[in-house]
């Protein structure tokens, strides 16, 4: 089987120049765990729709969730782009098994620590860190995917705290989270101002997380509705420093940014299993990689994935330096997803019949690719953000 | 417990060899260097002695230029508590490193000193034993386990249609063989942890010894296979071919 021979990346202008000694250690360590741990798995967990649970604690001991967040709270404490290499690498494996990692890094543990208080973030941050607590982000619901500030949700305040009631759905994680961060309206429905975030328990009574069934991407991964009927909530469960539409958003930013890289690991694994392929596959006597049409095939691979490479890298360098701005990180996500897509098409399609198969890795990353392409705000709308930025003028 | 591992750094296994104009040495650009493999089981022995221990130091030491101090970070992020750098060029004849090795290990007090059963780049395997005679100290070659208690090692070693069972007092050197243990990765916490760990950089000169590398060639290319037929009527030509030719039957 061609994909199994040893993987070992795809670097075609030298970026690896580009990183420090601990940045290559870090990629090198998250691939060598994909290989040895995710690899052999992933496969038969894909068919069965069954996230790879039994390496949670695994990725955690590694140190693989939050790790951009200082070590005070049981972190890692690497750079930003360190933490791109790691979704990259992780999305190398699979898309679900990077977006569990995203979740629990930057959509749970970046909100306590941004948003939440001395108490909270000393409470959940190394829990959250160790994969002895499972976090997920509940913004999204039925009817407000794209437009998040129309939610429904509401949290009214009471006498000794909280209740909160509404309906989230296309929660990472969420059936199996032992905690979620909720994002409701305190205020009037039509005041995206009021919206706050919630640390929720998912013991609180009140509380349902179910998976949704029937999903042809993202199948290694949970995907669930979540029920919030009369749950009531502590004073103390708010976030004290999030407020408005923008706390939210700036979550899907950091995710955004571990996506843009995520999908440089898939196109990577595909772009690498249609290039062994292409030169062993033998076909009118002679390798299918020695015809012009599959040649071309691959030279535009390689050249997507080197920009996508390079982009991320320098997005990641303006983050450290507090300049990725969220028009910057949809410009990335925007266009590495894309073309992720693009060379996982491509690649299946080199693979004939055999593309068609779970041994083969395109067509899982492809399926994957489509989620990752509509979610964390969907191609479309950040040709709007971007468009918002070019012009000035708002098309949304 | 103080335990010394004595690491090299090896072109990675799946890097491509180009052998440089000089013709004895390979040329390094572009090729990822990792520690050698057999040593990684040789530093997860260290720090599985010491954790179960419950206490000790371990120290990675290694020979070679301004390069090996990054395999070493390696050692370091997967645990080992501290490097000392012996900065010179190692020398083709191995006698001439061990006896540099020997040198900074003698009286520096170490109960265990580890080595991989070979380096996988020259496949010496010559070192550690050259080691354990030149400190006249006890020596378990391609050890599969490795127990200590109260101050004496019983190792196991596979040997040709069995298990060979060994003992001996500490110190002791033992080289280290695939079976062992399972390598543990280094932790992102480890890899940051690395940059902080002390590492001592002391200039060595190996001796010139009395071995040179007269030439390196690659190994020829795997002729390309041959089809004898189809179906059960290659059968007999196959059997011969396999009787006379590949002499394998």
């Amino acid at each position: 089987m061609a994909g199994s021979a040893e993987y070992t990346g795809v670097d075609f202008y030298d970026v690896d120049g580009l990183l420090s000694e601990e940045e290559r250690a870090v990629r090198d360590t998250v691939r060598s765990w994909v290989d040895e741990q995710l690899m052999p798995v992933i496969g038969e967990c894909y068919i069965e729709g069954r996230f790879p649970r039994q390496l949670i604690p695994g990725m955690a001991e590694l140190g693989l969730f939050g790790a951009n967040l200082p070590e005070e709270y049981g972190c890692a404490g690497l750079n930003n782009v360190a933490y791109g290499l790691i979704m990259q690498e992780l999305e190398r494996g699979d898309s679900g098994i990077r977006s569990f990692a995203s979740v629990q890094g930057a959509l749970v543990m970046y909100p306590i620590f941004t948003f939440g208080s001395d108490e909270q973030k000393k409470h959940w941050l190394p829990r959250l860190a160790a994969g002895t607590d499972i976090g997920c982000f509940g913004l999204t619901e039925p009817d407000f995917g794209s437009n998040p500030g129309g939610m429904i949700t509401t949290a009214r305040e009471t006498a000794d705290g909280w209740l909160l009631n509404g309906v989230k759905m296309w929660i990472t994680n969420g059936s199996q989270a032992t905690v979620a961060i909720i994002w409701a309206k305190t205020g009037d429905i039509n005041d995206v101002n009021s919206i706050r975030g919630f640390i929720v328990p998912a013991s609180t009574p009140g509380y349902t997380g179910k998976d949704q069934k029937g999903k042809l991407s993202l199948r290694a991964s949970d995907t669930s509705e979540i029920h919030l009927q009369d749950v009531h909530l502590p004073k103390n469960a708010i976030l004290p420093k999030s407020g408005g539409i923008k706390s939210p958003l700036m979550c899907l930013t950091q995710a955004r940014y571990g996506i843009a890289w995520g999908a440089v690991g898939a196109a990577m694994a595909c772009y690498d299993e249609a290039r062994r392929y292409a030169i062993s596959r033998i076909m009118f006597g002679k390798p299918i990689g020695q015809t012009q049409i599959q040649q071309q095939r691959l030279a535009d691979m390689l050249t997507e994935v080197t920009k996508a490479q390079l982009l991320v890298l320098q997005l990641g360098r303006l983050k450290d330096q507090g300049k990725a701005t969220p028009a910057r990180v949809s410009l990335a996500k925007r266009n590495n997803v894309s073309a992720a897509c693009d060379i996982a098409r491509e690649a299946r399609r080199l693979l004939g019949a055999n593309g068609i198969l779970v041994e083969y890795h395109s067509m899982r990353h492809l399926a994957n690719l489509e989620s990752v392409y509509t979610y964390e705000g969907t191609h479309d709308m950040h040709s709007l953000i971007l468009g918002q930025e070019i012009t000035g003028l708002g098309a949304f | 417990m103080k335990i010394a591992v004595c690491l090299r750094r090896v072109p990675d296994t799946t890097a491509k060899i180009v052998i440089a104009g000089s013709g004895t040495v390979i040329d390094e650009t572009g090729v990822k260097f990792v520690p050698n493999p057999y040593d990684e089981y040789a530093i997860e022995a260290a720090l599985s002695l010491k954790e179960k221990a419950g206490g000790g130091e371990t120290v990675v030491v290694a020979l070679g230029g301004d390069a090996v101090q990054e395999t070493m970070r390696t050692a370091l992020a997967m645990g080992i508590d501290r490097g000392v750098h012996l900065h010179g060029t190692p020398s083709p004849d191995g006698l001439e490193n061990a006896r540099v090795l020997a040198e900074h290990l003698r009286g520096a007090g170490y109960d265990v000193m580890l080595f991989g059963k070979f380096a996988v780049d020259d496949c010496g395997q010559q070192t550690g034993a050259m080691v354990a005679e030149l400190l006249e100290l006890p020596c378990a070659t391609a050890v599969t386990k490795l127990d200590i208690a109260a101050g004496r090692a019983t190792v196991e070693r596979e040997v040709e249609g069995g298990i060979e069972q060994a003992a001996c007092a500490l110190p002791a050197v033992f080289t280290c063989d695939k079976g062992l243990n399972n390598p543990r990765l280094p932790s992102l916490k480890g890899i940051m942890a690395a940059k902080k760990k002390p590492l001592e950089v002391t200039p060595v000169a190996p001796g010139a010894g009395s071995v040179t590398v007269a030439a390196l060639a690659l190994p020829p290319e795997r002729a390309a296979g041959r089809i004898v037929g189809e179906g059960a009527a290659a059968v007999p030509a196959l059997m011969q071919l396999l009787t006379t030719e590949a002499k394998v039957i």
